[in-house]
């Protein structure tokens, strides 16, 4: 029999008690490499143990992101952590438990086959041994790396997962102190930072003077290199020395930017890597071609909390805590910055704001740590202010997104290409794809970063979600990764996956217009794929699509739907609008299939979650440049969705259908922004391309139309 | 200079400069973290406390303007193991996320339903439209706050 192939998170970490202890006072805790930022993870890892294990849900404590004790699963990205890492924990939780019942089975001199589990307690034919999980504990040797063999249980057996279980954060989280944001050691330091105004600015000159003066108080003012922060125990103090520092240096070398690097269109002929992806260039040329391109700009993952970290430097140990989305990952990331061994760096994870992607968080880590190190023995709690976040955080890249669609005599897509032009979606620290940002201001700065997209085995970034899912017989992508951004780019929920989706979808609602065919049944038409039938028949339904009025008349209903990064978690979308000088979103109809759910109403507030923040994106977002860099730097120059135009929402879940569990934190983002684009393009008789869809484009389509 | 303050009633004394704003004194000097930073513009509500009964922006109020007045925290409504039925009423609802912008909210829906028992839909989206949320967990807010109107309604104490 060939051993059986486990998943990466086991391989990397193959020791049990890396997963499982049994604790003294009868719980079992659990530790998962992935981290919770508000999508309910640490919840539904739970479950999976307490289905595994047989041990009641409340019995099961979580560690989540802690170098020193839990798991390397890299970071909490692309609506993965269920499938590996509860994938890695029910495999370990399945093989202790075999383990305790054969244990069990030598102390009772009985056969392994009369023994069970029930709420931790072993059972033998069904009656109680006196013999339980935490008093055979000790005898098992839970340093053994785990051999993936212990039968798993069938989904039949499930009892915890599929339910509904409560989220264990929430109670803190709607009574007090719950974030990192609210850890004030006893004697701890407040930081704040001057931040270099770009890669390669040094930093001239700084009237310290004048800007103790404006702190008016204890401070102290923290400088290595082009990095500089300000310290005091008085949290106002820092705070308004870091107000008042801009004011009081000057730069050389400072990068200027262009207002017209803002636009998606910039993208178009800049330096890029080009390539080409599937089918090879068609042979012949095209007879009917369907041209049309859309446009998404930068976005800000616009995170409602400042990034924050704690530090603290003793006796040659650097701890961190932080909200970043992989704590192992940090600390190597921290290691190479500050020049010290990964083994005297500590870091765990604590709570923080929804970053839905690759936000500040990191990069404040190193800055506190390299105050913490120059402050020996103090805790440093470093916050960003608001314009940092919004200004130093990575953004979620713009993309140009250009169809070139070859139709058959029926209309149907013969021959479809999808050109691409977008920036990185991927510069995580480490591996020199990127760098923690405060790196740039050292001495010496790390070289440029190796410009990188995730393979198309990882799913994408500018390319994800290209392919259509539609019946197309010749596909292909021209990728153009362009090298030079103005702005610095990094994952943002769903990274190419919206756009192309946008791109997709619209394409295929104008086919379906030039083939005088209706929307759904031309998707119908060209869609072989059983469950993407099944959820956009249902969604159909829902929304009571067959009652859909005429074009043009200022209300639209629209259609749209994916399965996310092409092997992910399905979701069909129908958005109903109203046109007036803006878009409303009224209501929308969701449906989704993501196999086996752990979770369901964790489930469908993920789906919820996404759908809002894509209507967000899709009528208002875009961060907008000046020649300093990102000028958006407040709530009110980069607006996002509020209570008053959140739409009413219908959201489901099929039945799973015996199949595996599919992330669905991202699925619903691409197919909301299409149908909303579909359904104002029904609302005013003609479509608008780029994104956000504004007043100003909306008034110009108008005009065109 | 020192400064008396009624916090979630109780009497406070607090020694801090009169323009300190009053959510640095209640984190950093009364350690109640429950009230917490977003902006400080007054642009995202996640600073919500009650002055008075009246929802106010913490991060920009100074703590001199506070003196002798009543300061309501998320604190002051109950605590993670004995809730005020608005708090029950969003773990209920799971009417949160990441939950960062949930204590302000609560805050705010408390003023609105000390004010008026019996919400609208359109009341309480208005009392709320001050606070953003990045989640998209509005509508199980709205819904929580309805469900702790009518539990408040049917006689639980607050």
């Amino acid at each position: 029999m060939s051993a059986p192939v486990l998943p990466a998170s086991l391989v990397d970490n193959p020791r049990l008690d890396r997963w499982i202890r049994f604790l003294p006072d009868r719980t079992v805790r659990i530790a998962t490499g992935k981290v919770e930022m508000g999508q309910g993870v640490v919840t539904a890892i739970g479950q999976i143990a307490a289905d595994e294990l047989d041990v009641p849900f409340q019995r099961i404590t979580v560690l989540s992101g802690d170098s020193d004790e839990g798991p390397d699963e890299l970071y909490t990205t692309s609506s993965l952590s269920v499938e590996v890492s509860g994938g890695s924990v029910r495999l370990v939780c399945a093989e202790v438990r075999a383990k305790a019942l054969e244990r069990a089975a030598l102390r009772l001199n009985c056969s392994r086959d009369e023994l069970s589990v029930a709420d931790g307690q072993i059972l033998q034919n069904g009656a109680a041994t006196g013999q339980d999980y935490w008093t055979v504990a000790p005898e098992i040797d839970l340093s053994q790396a785990v051999t993936g063999t212990a039968p798993v249980k069938p989904v039949s057996a499930y009892r915890v997962v599929g339910q509904s279980v409560p989220r264990v954060d929430l109670p803190a989280k709607v009574s007090g102190a719950a974030f990192a944001h609210d850890v004030l050691p006893e004697g701890v330091l407040h930081a704040r930072t001057l931040r270099q105004p770009s890669r390669g600015a040094t930093l001239e000159s700084l009237d310290e003077a004048a800007i103790r003066r404006a702190a008016r108080g204890e401070l102290q003012i923290v400088r290595e290199a082009n990095f500089v922060a300000f310290v005091s125990p008085v949290e106002s103090v820092a705070e308004a020395a870091a107000a008042a520092a801009p004011r009081h240096a000057t730069w050389k070398n400072a990068r200027r930017l262009d207002p017209v690097q803002q636009e998606a269109a910039w993208l178009e002929g800049q330096m890029s890597d080009d390539r080409r992806l599937g089918a090879p260039p068609s042979p012949t040329p095209p007879e009917r071609l369907v041209t049309a391109t859309f446009s998404r700009p930068y976005i800000a993952h616009a995170s409602l909390a400042p990034s924050c970290a704690i530090a603290q430097f003793a006796d040659g140990r650097l701890t961190v805590w932080s909200h970043g989305q992989g704590m192992h990952p940090l600390q190597r990331n921290l290691a190479e910055a500050l020049g010290l061994p990964v083994e005297s760096i500590s870091t765990r994870h604590l709570h923080g704001a929804g970053c839905y992607g690759h936000n500040g968080a990191d990069d404040a880590a190193l800055d506190a740590a390299l105050v913490a190190r120059q402050l020996p023995g103090k805790p440093i709690r470093l916050q960003w202010r608001r314009e940092e976040e919004f200004g130093f955080e990575p953004v979620g890249p713009a993309m140009l997104v250009r169809l070139h669609v070859d139709i058959d005599e029926q209309g149907r897509p013969a021959d479809w290409t999808s050109e691409v032009w977008s920036a990185t979606h991927v510069q995580r620290p480490g591996n020199g794809t990127g760098y923690l940002l405060a790196t740039e201001a050292m001495a010496n700065p790390p070289p440029d970063v190796k410009p990188f997209d995730p393979p198309e085995a990882r799913g994408g970034g500018g390319t994800r979600n290209t392919v259509p899912i539609y019946d197309v017989p010749a596909h292909r992508v021209l990728h153009h990764l362009v090298l030079r951004p103005p702005v610095r780019t990094s994952a943002l929920r769903g990274l190419g996956a919206l756009p192309n989706v946008f791109a997709i979808e619209s394409m295929i609602d104008d086919l379906a217009a030039r083939a005088g065919q209706d929307p759904l049944a031309y998707r119908l038409s060209i869609l072989s794929e059983k469950r993407a039938r099944r959820i956009t028949e249902l969604v159909a339904a829902r929304a009571n699509w067959s009652a859909r009025g005429p074009a043009g008349t200022g209300t639209g209903l629209g259609l749209a739907m994916a399965r996310y990064k092409n092997r992910a978690a399905y979701a069909a979308v129908v958005a109903a609008v109203t046109v007036q000088e803006t878009v409303r979103v009224d209501r929308i109809w969701c449906v989704a299939d993501a196999g086996l759910v752990v979770n369901p109403d964790g489930a469908r507030n993920q789906l919820e979650g996404g759908i809002v923040q894509a209507v967000s994106w899709t009528l208002k977002e875009q961060v907008r440049l000046d020649e300093h860099g990102i000028a958006s730097l407040d709530w009110e120059s980069y607006p996002i969705l509020r209570f008053s135009e959140v739409p009413e929402m219908e959201v489901e879940l099929v039945d799973p259908a015996g199949n595996p569990p599919l992330g669905v934190g991202e699925c619903t983002v691409g197919p909301t922004a299409a149908a909303i684009g579909n359904a104002v393009a029904h609302a005013l008789g003609v479509r608008i391309h780029d994104m956000p869809l504004s007043r100003d484009r909306i008034m110009a389509a108008l005009l065109k139309g | 200079m020192n400064i008396n303050l009624m916090v979630n009633g109780e009497a406070r004394r607090v020694e801090a400069p009169e323009t300190t704003s009053l959510l640095e004194v209640l984190r950093n000097h009364l350690g109640l973290m429950g009230t917490r930073y977003g902006c400080g513009l007054e642009q995202c509500g996640c600073c919500t406390v009650l002055v008075d009964g009246e929802p106010a922006h913490a991060c920009t109020r100074e703590v001199g303007t506070v003196a002798g007045r009543a300061v309501t925290t998320i604190e002051g409504l109950g605590s993670a193991t004995d809730m005020h039925p608005l708090q029950q009423a969003f773990v209920d609802e799971q009417a949160g996320q990441c939950g960062y912008c949930l204590s302000g909210i609560i805050v705010s829906a408390k003023a609105l339903l000390d004010r008026n028992p019996r919400p609208s839909r359109a009341d309480i989206v208005t009392a709320l439209d001050r606070h953003l949320c990045r989640c998209g967990t509005h509508q199980r807010i709205i819904r929580a706050v309805q469900r702790a109107a009518e539990t408040l309604r049917n006689g639980r104490p607050s």
